[in-house]
C-alpha cells in the first residue's frame, strides 16, 4: 500500500509527462511543421494545398482543439486514477 | 426595408438581447461582481471565453490582413489559438484551483510580496487599457459606416450599453451577454463566408473550398490560382510570404505566450465551479474560436481572388470605371478604396508593382464581403452586428479587469484592507464606470499609437505574467526575489526594445537593425526567456520560498481539496 504522499508524487510525475508528451505535438505541428520546415513540407501537395502551408494555416489549429481535449480526457482519468479527484 | 434600416433593427435588436440578459443577470456580491459566483458551466464558459478574445480586430481586420500577407497571416493564426494549449495544460487549472479573484491575487500571494502584486496590478492595467482603446474605436467605426452615424455617436452608444451591463451585472452579467455576443458574432461571420465558398468553388464548408479547385468550369485549385496572379502581379506568392522565418517563429511564440498570459482570459478560468471544469472550458473556448480562426485564411483567400478577379478583370488588363460593380463606388465614399488612373486609360488595376492605381484598406475583406458576393441586405446588417458584438465583448471583459485591479487588488488587498464587501462592490462599480468614460475618451481621441501598442500588450504579457505564474505553479522553490526581478527585466528588456524601434527611431525598424532578425511583435518571447533566466539565476543564490508557500503551491497541484504531499 502506498501512502498518501507516494501517490501525490506519482500523480505530479505522471501529470507532467503527459503535458511533456502533448506539448511535444504542440510544437511539432506548429513551429516545426507551419514554421521551421513549411518549405519542405510545401513539396508535398495535401488536398489543394500545400502541406506545410496547410498546417499553418489550418491543421496546427485542429491539432491544438483535438491535444486540449485528449488532455482534458486523461486527467480526468488519472485524478481517478490517483484519487485526487474533486469532492 | 432598405439595407439602412434593416442594420437598425438586427443591431438594435442584438442591443435589447444584451440588455435584457443583464437585468436578469444583475450581480449582488462581490464573488458574483468578480467571477459570477465561480457557478458557469464550462460550454457557457468557452463560448464566453471566445467573445472575450475574439476583439473587433479579429472580426474585422484579420482576414483582410492575411490576404494581404498570405502565408505570414499564420503568425495570427497560430499565435493566436496555440496560447490555448498552454493555458489548458499550464495554467488554467492551477489558477482554478488557487481559487481568488484575479491574476494580481495569485502573484501577490504566491510571490508574498506586495510589490510583486502591485508590479502586476500596474501591467494589467496597462495592458488592459492599451487593448480597449482600440475596441470602443471599432464600435465608433462599425456604427459609422453601416448606419450613417458619427464616430463620435457611435463610440457613445457603445458606452452606454456596455456600461449598462458591466456596471450592474460584473462578471456574472458579461459572461452572459457574451455567451449571446458569440452567438451573434459567429452566425454573422459564417453566413457570408459559406455563401462565397458556394460559389467560388461549390464547397459547403469554407475550410475545405481553401483547398478545393474553382467552379467556373477551369479545374484549377484556388490557391495554385492565387499564387499565379500574385507572382504575375509582382506580389509575393501567396503561400510563400515575406517575412524571415525567424521572426515568424518569434512572433508567432510570443502571440502564443502573451495570450496565456493576458489579464482577461486567465481570469475566465476563474469563473467554472471546478478544476475539471477549467480543462474543459479551455477546450470548449478554442473549439470556439477556431470556428471562426480557420473560417478567416479561407475568407482571405477567396476574397483576395474576387477582388483582383473584379478589379483586374478575367483578362487580367484591367477594368473600365464605369463597368465596376456598386460596391466599389460604395466604399470609395469611405475613403477604404482609392483609385489613382495612373496610366489615364480609365481602367483600374491592382498590382503589387509601379502598374498599380488601386489603394485598398485591408478592413474591407470583411466589410464589404456580402457586398462582393451580391448577398441580401440582412447580411449586410448581420455583419454590422457581428461587427459591434466583437468589440462590446471585448471591452467588457477589459473593463472589468481593470475595475477588479482597483477595487480589489489595489483597495482591498493594499490600501484600504478593512474594507466591507459593499463598500468593496461599490468601489467595483465605480472604477468600471470611469474606466468606461476613459475608453470612451481613448475611442473618440484615438491616439495615433494605437496600433502600435498592440504589440505591447502581447509583449507585455509574455515577458512578465506568464513565465510567474508558471513558476509559480511548477517550481516551488522559485522566491520573491527570483520572480521579481525575472519580471522587472522581462519587461524592462521588451519595453525598450519596442518603444526603441516604434518610437525613437521609427526609421530603424527594419530587418538589418532589429537584433538577430526579430522584430518589435516578436521581442516578448526574448524577453520571456530573459525573465526566466534572471529569476531562477536569482532564486538560485537566495533562500527558497517559505515553507507555507511551498505547501499552497503543493495544494494548486492537485485538484482534491485536502491532500499534501
Amino acid at each position: 500500500m502506498k501512502t498518501r504522499k507516494e501517490q501525490a508524487e506519482e500523480y505530479w510525475k505522471a501529470n507532467l509527462s503527459l503535458l511533456f508528451k502533448l506539448l511535444s505535438v504542440w510544437f511539432v505541428v506548429s513551429f516545426g511543421a507551419g514554421i521551421l520546415f513549411v518549405d519542405i513540407l510545401n513539396e508535398f501537395s495535401f488536398f489543394g494545398f500545400k502541406l506545410g502551408f496547410w498546417f499553418a494555416q489550418q491543421g496546427a489549429i485542429y491539432t491544438f482543439v483535438i491535444l486540449i481535449f485528449i488532455y482534458v480526457h486523461r486527467m480526468n482519468a488519472m485524478d481517478k486514477k490517483f484519487d485526487v479527484e474533486e469532492d | 426595408m432598405d439595407v439602412q434600416q434593416l442594420t437598425f433593427l438586427i443591431v438594435g435588436l442584438s442591443f435589447a438581447l444584451y440588455i435584457g440578459i443583464a437585468i436578469w443577470a444583475r450581480a449582488g456580491s462581490t464573488n458574483e461582481f468578480y467571477v459570477a459566483g465561480g457557478g458557469v458551466p464550462p460550454i457557457l464558459n468557452g463560448m464566453a471565453t471566445a467573445a472575450d478574445w475574439m476583439s473587433a480586430a479579429s472580426f474585422i481586420s484579420m482576414a483582410g490582413l492575411i490576404s494581404f500577407m498570405g502565408y505570414d497571416g499564420a503568425v495570427y493564426l497560430m499565435g493566436w489559438t496555440g496560447g490555448y494549449v498552454l493555458l489548458a495544460l499550464c495554467l488554467a487549472p492551477y489558477l482554478r484551483k488557487f481559487g481568488k479573484f484575479t491574476v494580481p491575487d495569485f502573484i501577490g500571494d504566491r510571490y508574498y510580496s506586495q510589490t510583486a502584486r502591485s508590479v502586476a496590478v500596474i501591467c494589467a492595467i496597462f495592458i488592459c487599457f492599451t487593448y480597449v482603446a482600440g475596441q470602443m474605436r471599432g464600435v465608433g467605426v462599425v456604427f459609422s459606416r453601416f448606419l450613417e452615424v458619427d464616430i463620435v455617436s457611435g463610440v457613445l452608444i457603445g458606452m452606454a450599453i456596455v456600461f449598462f451591463y458591466t456596471v450592474l451585472g460584473g462578471m456574472k452579467g458579461i459572461t452572459y451577454t457574451q455567451v449571446a455576443q458569440y452567438c451573434v458574432m459567429i452566425f454573422a461571420y459564417l453566413v457570408p463566408a459559406i455563401f462565397i465558398s458556394l460559389m467560388l468553388t461549390g464547397h459547403v464548408l469554407p475550410q475545405t473550398g481553401f483547398g478545393a479547385t474553382l467552379a467556373d468550369g477551369s479545374n484549377i485549385y484556388l490557391l495554385h490560382k492565387l499564387d499565379q496572379i500574385s507572382l504575375e502581379l509582382g506580389f509575393a506568392e501567396y503561400t510563400s510570404g515575406s517575412k524571415s522565418t525567424i521572426d515568424v517563429f518569434f512572433i508567432t511564440f510570443a502571440l502564443m505566450v502573451g495570450t496565456a498570459g493576458l489579464p482577461h482570459v486567465i481570469v475566465r478560468f476563474f469563473t467554472v465551479p471546478k478544476v475539471r471544469d477549467a480543462r474543459k472550458s479551455a477546450g470548449w473556448a478554442l473549439l470556439f474560436i477556431a470556428v471562426l480562426y480557420t473560417t478567416a485564411p479561407s475568407l482571405a483567400a477567396f476574397a483576395r481572388t474576387n477582388m483582383i478577379d473584379t478589379i483586374n478583370g478575367p483578362d487580367m488588363q484591367g477594368t473600365t470605371y464605369e463597368q465596376a460593380p456598386a460596391w466599389i463606388k460604395n466604399w470609395e465614399k469611405t475613403g477604404l478604396i482609392e483609385w489613382d488612373d495612373k496610366n489615364q486609360d480609365g481602367k483600374m488595376f491592382y498590382a503589387g508593382d509601379e502598374r498599380n492605381e488601386m489603394n485598398i484598406d485591408r478592413d474591407i475583406m470583411v466589410l464589404a464581403n456580402p457586398e462582393i458576393a451580391n448577398l441580401p441586405g440582412w447580411v449586410i446588417a448581420l455583419v454590422a452586428a457581428g461587427g459591434v458584438a466583437a468589440a462590446l465583448s471585448t471591452s467588457a471583459g477589459l473593463l472589468l479587469v481593470i475595475s477588479t485591479s482597483v477595487s480589489h487588488d489595489l483597495l482591498k488587498r493594499n490600501l484600504m484592507p478593512s474594507i466591507s464587501e459593499r463598500g468593496e462592490l461599490g468601489y467595483a462599480r465605480l472604477a468600471a464606470a470611469i474606466a468606461i468614460l476613459i475608453a470612451g475618451w481613448f475611442g473618440i481621441n484615438p491616439p495615433a499609437f494605437v496600433a502600435q501598442v498592440v504589440a505591447f500588450a502581447f509583449g507585455l504579457a509574455a515577458s512578465s505574467f506568464f513565465p510567474a505564474i508558471i513558476m509559480g505553479i511548477f517550481s516551488k522553490r522559485m522566491n520573491s526575489i527570483g520572480a521579481v526581478s525575472g519580471m522587472v527585466t522581462g519587461i524592462v528588456f521588451t519595453a525598450s526594445y519596442i518603444v526603441f524601434f516604434k518610437f525613437i527611431s521609427p526609421e530603424l525598424n527594419n530587418q538589418e537593425s532589429w537584433w538577430f532578425g526579430i522584430s518589435p511583435e516578436g521581442i516578448g518571447t526574448l524577453g520571456m526567456l530573459i525573465n526566466f533566466s534572471i529569476a531562477f539565476t536569482v532564486a538560485h543564490f537566495t533562500p527558497a520560498a517559505p515553507a507555507e508557500v511551498q505547501q499552497m503551491v503543493e495544494r494548486i497541484r492537485y485538484p482534491k481539496s485536502e491532500i499534501t504531499a
